[in-house]
C-alpha cells in the first residue's frame, strides 16, 4: 500500500514538471507585463527597471532555472498585482473550487445512480427512453449558455437567486452547482445505466434470484457493486474536469475559486499566481487519480490483489 | 413408488424475436422423483436449458412461458405470486449453473454468497449465517473452510467454484435441484468428483435432481430416467438402461451410434447427418424428418405424439417396427 503510494507519487512527478514548464513558457507568450502595469506613457527606462525588478529582462531559460530553483523551496514567487506570495493566493482560492466540485460530484453521482439503475431495470422501457433523452441532453448542453440562461431566468426574471458571488449563503450555491452538475450527471447516468444492464444480465444475478433475492438486494448488493468500477472511472474523469474546468462557470458566477483566479491572472499577466494556480490544480488531479485507483481496490478484490502484488 | 419431487406438464416457452415468435420449448412434460435423477438430454439449442430456466423462473425478458404447469409440493410455480415464487426459490427448488466463474459474484466474498439463502429465507443474523456458510463449505468438501470463507471466487479452482455453487443451491435442502450442465466446463477428473458430490447430496437431502446435459456418458452413469429432447420436444423417455440398451426413436439411436465404442483408429466416426431445424422454420410433422433414415410420408404431415406403447414412451410414427 505504502509502496503503491510512493510509486504513484514518483511517476506523477515528471508530468507535473511538464505542466509547470508548459505554463511557464505559455504564460510568457501572452505578452510583456510591463505594458500592463506601467502607464502607457512610461519611459523606456521605467520599463527596463520594472522588467529588471521582476527578472523579466533575463533570457527565458535563465528565468526558468531561477523559477524551478524557487519552486523546489516551495516558493512560487509573488504576485505582480498584490505583492502577496502566489502560493498563498492559490491556496486561498482552492477550497472554494474544491467545495463546489465535491458537492457537485456527490449530487451528480446520487442522481446518476438512482436514474441509471432505474432505467436499467427496464431497458428500452418508457422510463429508460425518457431518462436517456434527458441525460443525453444534460450531457450535451454547453455550460456557459446554461449559466447565462439560469441567471436570466432565476436571477433577473424571477429574482429568486443571486446573479453572482457568494454573499447570499446557500442560495449562492444553487445556480453554480445546477449548471456544473448537469453534464457529469448526464454522462454518469448513461454509464451507470449501461454497466447496470450488463450486470443485471449476468449469470450471478440469475443465481441471486434463484436464491430468492428480492429486487432491491439484486440491484444494490449484486449488480451495483459490479457496475461501480466503470462508473468510478468516468466519475474521476468528470471530477478532474470540474476542478480543471470550473473556469467558465466560476467566471460567470463570480465564484472566488481557482478557475477565476487563473483567468484573472492571465488577464493581468500575473505569471507567478497563474503558475501557482496551475500547479495546485495539477497536484490535486494527481491526488484524485491515486484516490480513484484506491477506490477500485476497495470495490474489487481482484484489483486489490494486483495492487498488493505489484507493490 | 418414491415421492414425486416435481411434475412438469405441457411446458411451452416462446421467444419474441425481431424476426417473430418462435417456440423454443413445445409441450414438455416430465416427472422428477425425490432421491432420483432425471436427465434431460439433447444437443445445443434443443431447448433443454430453456426448460430448466423456465422451471426455475429465470427466463430472459424475451422468453415467456405460454402454457404448462410446474408442480412442486402442491403448488404451481408458474401460477404463484412473485413474492411466493421468491419464497420457494431455495427451499422448494434451486438450480446449479454451468459456468461457476460467472455464476458466482466476483466482488462478493464466497462466505457472503453462501450465507445469502439463510439471510434471505430465515432472516438469520450475519454471524450465524457465516457459521452455516462454513458448514456448507465443509459439506461439499472444500478444504479449510474457516479461512476460505472470506476468499473471493477468483481465488478458487474451477472444481471448487462448482462445489461452492452446488453448496449454495443445496443450502436450504430443496426438494428439487436442477443442474444445468454442471460439469461441462470442467476437467474429466473433476467432472467425476462433482457428479459424485451431486449423487451424495441427492441421497442426503432426498432431492429430485434434474440433470441437463448433452453428455451421454454422464447420463448413463448418473441418471435413473432420461428424457431425450429434440427441437423443443421430448422425443423419447424412459429408464436409462432401457432407453440406452434399446433406443426406439431414430434420433436417440443416432445419438448413441455417434459414441465411438471399440472404433478402430483411423475409421470414420459415425454422426447424424444434417443439423436440427431452424426454430423459425420447423416443418409440419416430425421435426426430425430431414435427418431421419426411416422417414415416411406420414412423418412430413403429422406430428408424432409422445405415446406409451408396450412400456416404451416415444414420439415417432415408425418407432414400433424398429426395435432391434
Amino acid at each position: 500500500m505504502l509502496t503503491f503510494l510512493r510509486r504513484r507519487t514518483l511517476t506523477s512527478l515528471p508530468p507535473l514538471l511538464a505542466v509547470v514548464l508548459g505554463v511557464f513558457v505559455l504564460a510568457r507568450l501572452t505578452g510583456d507585463p510591463a505594458a500592463l502595469y506601467l502607464p502607457e506613457n512610461a519611459t523606456a527606462q521605467a520599463r527596463e527597471q520594472f522588467s529588471a525588478a521582476h527578472g523579466f529582462d533575463q533570457p527565458i531559460w535563465s528565468q526558468l532555472i531561477d523559477y524551478l530553483a524557487q519552486v523546489t523551496r516551495l516558493d512560487f514567487g509573488t504576485s505582480l498585482r498584490t505583492g502577496e506570495p502566489a502560493a498563498v493566493m492559490a491556496l486561498r482560492a482552492f477550497p472554494a473550487t474544491l467545495q463546489l466540485a465535491v458537492v457537485t460530484m456527490l449530487l451528480a453521482c446520487a442522481v446518476a445512480t438512482a436514474v441509471g439503475c432505474w432505467a436499467a431495470l427496464r431497458p428500452n422501457g418508457l422510463g429508460d427512453r425518457i431518462s436517456s433523452l434527458m441525460s443525453m441532453t444534460a450531457a450535451s448542453v454547453p455550460d456557459f449558455w446554461l449559466a447565462i440562461l439560469g441567471i436570466w431566468v432565476f436571477s433577473i426574471m424571477l429574482g429568486v437567486l443571486p446573479t453572482s458571488g457568494v454573499d447570499a449563503g446557500g442560495l449562492s450555491w444553487v445556480l453554480p452547482i445546477a449548471v456544473l452538475m448537469l453534464r457529469p450527471a448526464g454522462v454518469l447516468t448513461q454509464v451507470v445505466r449501461g454497466a447496470m444492464i450488463a450486470a443485471l444480465g449476468s449469470p450471478y444475478v440469475k443465481v441471486a434470484r434463484s436464491k430468492g433475492a428480492g429486487e432491491r438486494r439484486v440491484v444494490v448488493r449484486h449488480a451495483l457493486k459490479n457496475a461501480a468500477p466503470p462508473a468510478l472511472t468516468v466519475a474521476g474523469d468528470l471530477a478532474v474536469g470540474l476542478i480543471n474546468g470550473a473556469v467558465v462557470v466560476e467566471s460567470i458566477f463570480g465564484w472566488p475559486g481557482i478557475g477565476k483566479l487563473m483567468i484573472d491572472s492571465i488577464l493581468q499577466r500575473d505569471f507567478a499566481v497563474l503558475q501557482a494556480a496551475v500547479a495546485i490544480t495539477a497536484i490535486s488531479i494527481f491526488v484524485l487519480n491515486i484516490g480513484i485507483d484506491l477506490g477500485y481496490a476497495l470495490l474489487d478484490s481482484r484489483v486489490r490483489q494486483k495492487v498488493g502484488a505489484a507493490a | 413408488m418414491t415421492a414425486i419431487g416435481m411434475e412438469v406438464s405441457g411446458l411451452t416457452v416462446e421467444l419474441a424475436t425481431p424476426r417473430g415468435t418462435v417456440r423454443a420449448v413445445d409441450g414438455v412434460s416430465f416427472t422428477a422423483y425425490r432421491g432420483r435423477t432425471l436427465a434431460l438430454l439433447g444437443e445445443s439449442g434443443c431447448g433443454k436449458s430453456m426448460t430448466a430456466q423456465a422451471v426455475a423462473g429465470l427466463l430472459e425478458p424475451i422468453a415467456s412461458v405460454t402454457a404448462g404447469s410446474v408442480q412442486v409440493d402442491g403448488e404451481d410455480l408458474l401460477k404463484v405470486s412473485r413474492k411466493r415464487r421468491r419464497q420457494l426459490a431455495g427451499p422448494a427448488l434451486s438450480i446449479v449453473f454451468q459456468d461457476a466463474l460467472t455464476a458466482l459474484n466476483p466482488v462478493l466474498k464466497v462466505g457472503t454468497q453462501l450465507a445469502e439463502p439463510y439471510r434471505i429465507h430465515q432472516r438469520m443474523p450475519a454471524r450465524q449465517a457465516r457459521a452455516k456458510a462454513i458448514e456448507l463449505m465443509r459439506h461439499v468438501g472444500i478444504p479449510e473452510p474457516e479461512s476460505r470463507v472470506d476468499a473471493y471466487p477468483h481465488q478458487f479452482s474451477g472444481g471448487m467454484r462448482q462445489r461452492l455453487l452446488i453448496a449454495m443451491a443445496v443450502a436450504l435442502s430443496p426438494k428439487v435441484l436442477i443442474a444445468d450442465e454442471p460439469t461441462t466446463a470442467l476437467d474429466v477428473t473433476v467432472q467425476a468428483q462433482i457428479l459424485a458430490l451431486l449423487a451424495r447430496l441427492r441421497a442426503e437431502h432426498d432431492m429430485a435432481v434434474v440433470l441437463i446435459t448433452h453428455d451421454l456418458a454422464v447420463v448413463a452413469e448418473e441418471a435413473d430416467t432420461v428424457a431425450v429432447m429434440y427441437s423443443g420436444r421430448i422425443v423419447e423417455t424412459g429408464p436409462v438402461d432401457e432407453v440406452f440398451e434399446d433406443p426406439r426413436h431414430p434420433y436417440t439411436r443416432g445419438l448413441l451410434d455417434s459414441v465411438p465404442v471399440d472404433a478402430e483408429r483411423g475409421s470414420d466416426l459415425s454422426s447424424i447427418p444434417g443439423a436440427p431445424p431452424d426454430l423459425f422454420s420447423i416443418p409440419p410433422g416430425c421435426p426430425y424428418q430431414a435427418r431421419c433414415p426411416l422417414v415416411r410420408d406420414v412423418c412430413q404431415t403429422e406430428r408424432p405424439p409422445l405415446e406409451t406403447r408396450a412400456g416404451r414412451t416415444v414420439a415417432c410414427h415408425v418407432a414400433e417396427g424398429t426395435a432391434r
